[in-house]
């Protein structure tokens, strides 16, 4: 089973170093153990654009989607046999990247 | 047998075998919800059924059996057989559990399970009361003072839950058990007080209902995992808690509190089994937890004739214990309340002033208060106090108690 865990931001900073290798650090350890599916972090939320084509012609939207202090800072997708397991790796995850995360089971 | 003698085994196999069905239920397919309802299905055919074919020689067996059945009617009439035993089999995880010595049940992963931490504490509370306990929705709703539909509710999303995020159905391992049992303890100590300080006007000061069925669960638990030191230490806190029932409330509906309670009128046998578990612990001479410490501070009073005869230092002691396990200011508070027997009320002032700005919005804070100033002869500051107290607490007997008091102030 996947789970996305969110990184959830509410600084304006990036990654300092520091947290940066500890990232790559608990990813690697997501690669040598099998839970690794794919991972990324994001552009700050002022650089996205919404879409909305549903009307059959694309609007286009400067900003994210929702407004807040706390955004989207980047994800990992990984696998777990289960919800114990996500929850202790994305502990993990919270610790390496010095931020919140929320843990959601992708269908 | 006679409809009576039916209607009592029906209750006793619903009060014994309730959370036993649930459990197989839920493990053969893996579904909270199948085995919730199958199990409720089967109990109404044993009440239609009963009373003409007669009580079945292993009713535990009989009412597993007929659940089961209504539940593949279900899956069938649902058309989603393959889904669901798919289903079951990824619920019910592949990898066995931990063995816990000789005792394994099937309700223990049933209880981990609903007192999961990805929980909200309301729902695992509301979850446990149905699955583990039995009690209808209805029961929970008017035992928490909330609509039936907002339980129904949190039962409904928290099943969903369990079932999309993959909540396993397991023993959680040995790495990881003291701290979900504890997770497990919090939700009946939860339960446990509701019904012993019960909040909300029009209700009764102690909820019987509530603290009985908590101490039913603590037994449950303590037989599953009997060499847990805070899970015996839960159960002799609560025994030695509900040993004093009858006579912390008066017949005026009135909380009376420890110094002037009929000593003779509490429950010899509970304290009895209490005393029990708490030498059980001592013995075991490992550093106890929470529960533990407080079990032991309540063991002194339960030993002492009297408010004279208690032996305070040893209460300070083990509350100075509690406070390096648990800073809390609530802590704090009922440590003062016992140095105040043992240094007397002003030093015991001078402790809770220390405690104002954390429990300025707590009721049994300015309680505290009331009852030191009264004692110190500062008439005035103490009606503050109680009228403060009076203003935040929730529990009937308590606030007849407290105003009876400031009123006497004169």
């Amino acid at each position: 089973m996947q789970y996305l865990v969110s990184v959830i931001d509410d600084t304006a900073g990036l990654a300092t170093p520091e947290e940066m290798a500890a990232i790559d650090v608990f990813n690697d350890r997501l690669q040598a153990e099998g839970h690794w599916v794919f991972a990324a972090g994001l552009a700050v939320p002022s650089s996205a654009t919404v879409i909305d084509n549903r009307g059959g012609e694309a609007m286009f939207t400067d900003g994210p989607f929702v407004e807040s202090k706390e955004f989207l800072a980047g994800f990992w997708i990984m696998e777990a046999a289960d919800l114990d397991v996500a929850l202790k790796l994305a502990a993990e995850g919270s610790k390496a990247c010095n931020r919140k995360v929320e843990v959601r089971p992708v269908l | 047998m006679s409809s009576v003698g039916v209607q009592a085994a029906i209750t006793q196999a619903h009060y014994e075998e309730w959370a036993r069905v649930v459990a197989a239920l839920t493990r053969r397919f893996g579904d909270l919800d199948i085995a919730e309802e199958a199990a409720a299905e089967a109990f109404a055919t044993a009440v239609q059924r009963w009373p003409a074919d007669g009580v079945p020689p292993n009713p535990g067996g009989w009412l597993t059996t007929t659940a089961s059945r209504k539940a593949v009617d279900r899956i069938r009439r649902e058309n989603k057989r393959d889904d669901k035993q798919k289903e079951a089999q990824m619920l019910s995880g592949d990898d066995p559990p931990e063995p816990l010595g000789a005792i394994e049940d099937e309700r223990l992963r049933l209880i981990f399970t609903c007192c999961h931490p990805a929980l909200a504490m309301e729902t695992r509370v509301a979850l446990t009361l149905r699955m583990v306990g039995g009690l209808t929705v209805p029961e929970i709703a008017r035992a928490f003072l909330v609509p039936e539909t907002t339980v129904g509710q949190r039962i409904t999303r928290a099943k969903s839950k369990i079932k999309a995020a993959r909540i396993p159905y397991r023993v959680p391992s040995a790495e990881d058990l003291p701290a979900r049992v504890s997770g497990v303890l919090a939700v009946l100590f939860l339960v446990f007080n509701e019904g012993y300080l019960a909040t909300g006007p029009g209700t009764d000061p102690v909820r019987h209902d509530l603290t009985a069925e908590a101490i039913r669960l603590t037994r449950l638990i303590r037989a599953l995992i009997p060499h847990d030191g805070e899970v015996a230490g839960l159960l002799a806190l609560m025994l030695l808690i509900e040993a004093r029932r009858a006579a912390r409330v008066s017949a005026s509906g009135e909380l009376v509190t420890l110094d002037k309670q009929d000593r003779s009128a509490w429950d010899a046998a509970l304290i009895a089994e209490g005393h029990r578990l708490v030498r059980e612990r001592l013995a075991a001479r490992v550093a106890p937890g929470r529960y533990q410490i407080l079990a032991a501070i309540n063991a002194v009073h339960t030993s002492a004739a009297g408010m004279r005869d208690t032996d305070w230092s040893q209460v300070v002691a083990l509350y100075d214990q509690l406070v390096r396990l648990d800073p809390s200011p609530v802590i704090a508070l009922n440590r003062a309340i016992a140095v105040a027997e043992l240094d007397g009320p002003e030093v015991a002032l001078a402790v809770l002033d220390r405690l104002d700005e954390k429990l300025a919005g707590y009721h049994a804070y300015h309680a505290a208060r009331a009852d030191l100033l009264r004692r110190l002869g500062r008439r005035q500051k103490s009606r503050a106090a109680y009228d403060k107290a009076i203003e935040l607490a929730g529990n009937t007997a308590e606030t007849a108690f407290l105003t009876r008091r400031r009123d006497q102030l004169g």
